[in-house]
């Protein structure tokens, strides 16, 4: 049972990669009151199953229990999701969090934009490698993919990444009419 | 047709993750390359600007207090509630056990010096995630070096060099008294973009001399020595930031 030490344990090694947990899915999942539900709802999910953690790396074993959850949480609202996307090309998006107003800068907004644009699987390797800072190994641990395709599969990311900021994105061109 | 390198190997070279024979080889191939060339300066610019449009959202407040209250009230339900164990299984347990240590000791007289480091940064990451509990975090809270540097003296037998880079990224929050592999250590403590870096000083000994770079339990650490003094950062920040950090300490 999760009882005392094995809380305890729980709250020292796996709480303290939260924001970890809460960046990934704020990203896979492009807003922050959807990350905060499906954060908790995987952090809870990583609490029932910490009898399978041993050791190891905390933070990936985290990351994917939170990527699977986010992936899961889309399938079951694409139609939704769907729909809010032709919400955003039609109001401009303003970031919900104070500290990151503050931030605001044409490159922030920019960068945001054109990683929100990307396919799921792209986003989640530049979020992981970029924002969180994991190595080829984290990264392969967490998308459960075999370690010799993270470095093709990041470059294919950041292509697309540098593509979609090259060009003026459609959205901007439709908002402008 | 753009080079079949500027799809694959850069990408390992540009996050250092391709072992020191392939790197050499592409810094060879970059010379000559120069559609590599404008490649790895596109990813590089490309790379920079992502690190400081401050992208990284913290979890709010209010989920950490949800998670910190509601774990608590979680039904204690174990999803494997342990099997009976039959004793053959112990035996084979304890002599697994056994191996591991002899295999485990073996390793650490043949590298000793990585053993003691793996070691010496599990212990500051140790540290670290101490630090992190409410309250732990500094013994003197302060972002003025003036204040920070003087609390040190006649507490540690050494003036750890107190700066703070707030003009780089790095605002100093404050300074504590730490252990760390069975000594006093004084930590340093700064924030990046709302991250924790613990910097933990001390005398530098010749027998437990080390540096380096590595990561246990998800945090980065990097382990450097200067004047004769030891250091070691800890954070969850991307290993360039702490990279980033330390040259600030070597040059200044």
């Amino acid at each position: 049972m999760l009882e005392g030490e094995d809380r305890a344990r729980f709250e020292a090694t796996i709480l303290p990669h939260l924001d970890a947990a809460f960046n990934l899915a704020r990203w896979l999942l492009r807003n922050r009151t959807d990350a905060e539900d499906v954060t908790q709802d995987a952090v809870f999910r990583a609490f029932r199953a910490f009898g399978t953690y041993r050791s190891g790396n905390a933070r990936a074993w985290l990351l994917q229990i939170v990527r699977n959850t986010c992936f899961t949480w889309l399938r079951q609202n694409r139609m939704a999701a769907e729909f809010m996307e032709f919400d955003e090309t039609t109001m401009p998006q303003e970031s919900e969090n104070p500290e990151t107003l503050a931030l605001a800068g044409s490159d922030r907004e920019q960068l945001t934009r054109a990683l929100e644009s990307l396919p799921e699987s792209f986003r989640e390797i530049l979020v992981l490698r970029e924002l969180e800072g994991c190595s080829y190994k984290e990264i392969a641990e967490i998308t459960s993919r075999p370690i010799g395709t993270v470095m093709s599969a990041l470059a294919r990311a950041r292509g697309q990444l540098r593509n979609s900021l090259s060009q003026p994105a459609s959205k901007e061109a439709r908002r402008a009419v | 047709m753009p080079c079949e390198h500027s799809q694959t190997q850069l990408h390992g070279y540009l996050d250092g993750e391709l072992d020191a024979l392939s790197a050499a080889n592409f810094e060879k191939h970059l010379e000559t390359c120069p559609d590599c060339k404008q490649t790895l300066a596109a990813e590089e610019s490309l790379h920079r600007s992502i690190q400081q449009a401050g992208l990284y959202e913290r979890a709010p407040e209010s989920l950490r207090n949800s998670l910190l209250g509601k774990s608590k009230q979680q039904p204690a339900v174990h999803p494997f509630p342990a099997a009976r164990v039959s004793p053959l299984r112990w035996l084979a347990v304890a002599a697994v056990l056994l191996l591991t240590v002899f295999i485990g000791w073996r390793q650490l007289q043949l590298h000793r010096g990585s053993g003691d480091a793996q070691l010496m940064a599990a212990s500051f990451v140790d540290a670290h995630l101490r630090s992190l509990q409410p309250g732990h975090l500094t013994d003197v809270e302060s972002t003025d070096q003036h204040t920070v540097k003087p609390w040190f003296d006649g507490r540690i037998d050494f003036a750890p060099p107190v700066r703070d880079f707030a003009n780089d990224g790095f605002p100093l929050v404050g300074g504590r008294l730490d252990v760390a592999g069975g000594h006093t250590v004084a930590a340093l403590v700064y924030s990046r973009r709302k991250h924790i870096i613990n910097v933990f000083v001390e005398m530098a000994q010749p027998e437990n001399y080390w540096n380096g770079t590595g990561e246990s339990q998800g945090y980065h650490w990097l382990a450097w020595e200067k004047g004769g003094l030891s250091f070691c950062a800890v954070s969850d920040v991307a290993s360039p930031d702490l990279a980033q950090l330390k040259q600030l300490f070597v040059t200044q």
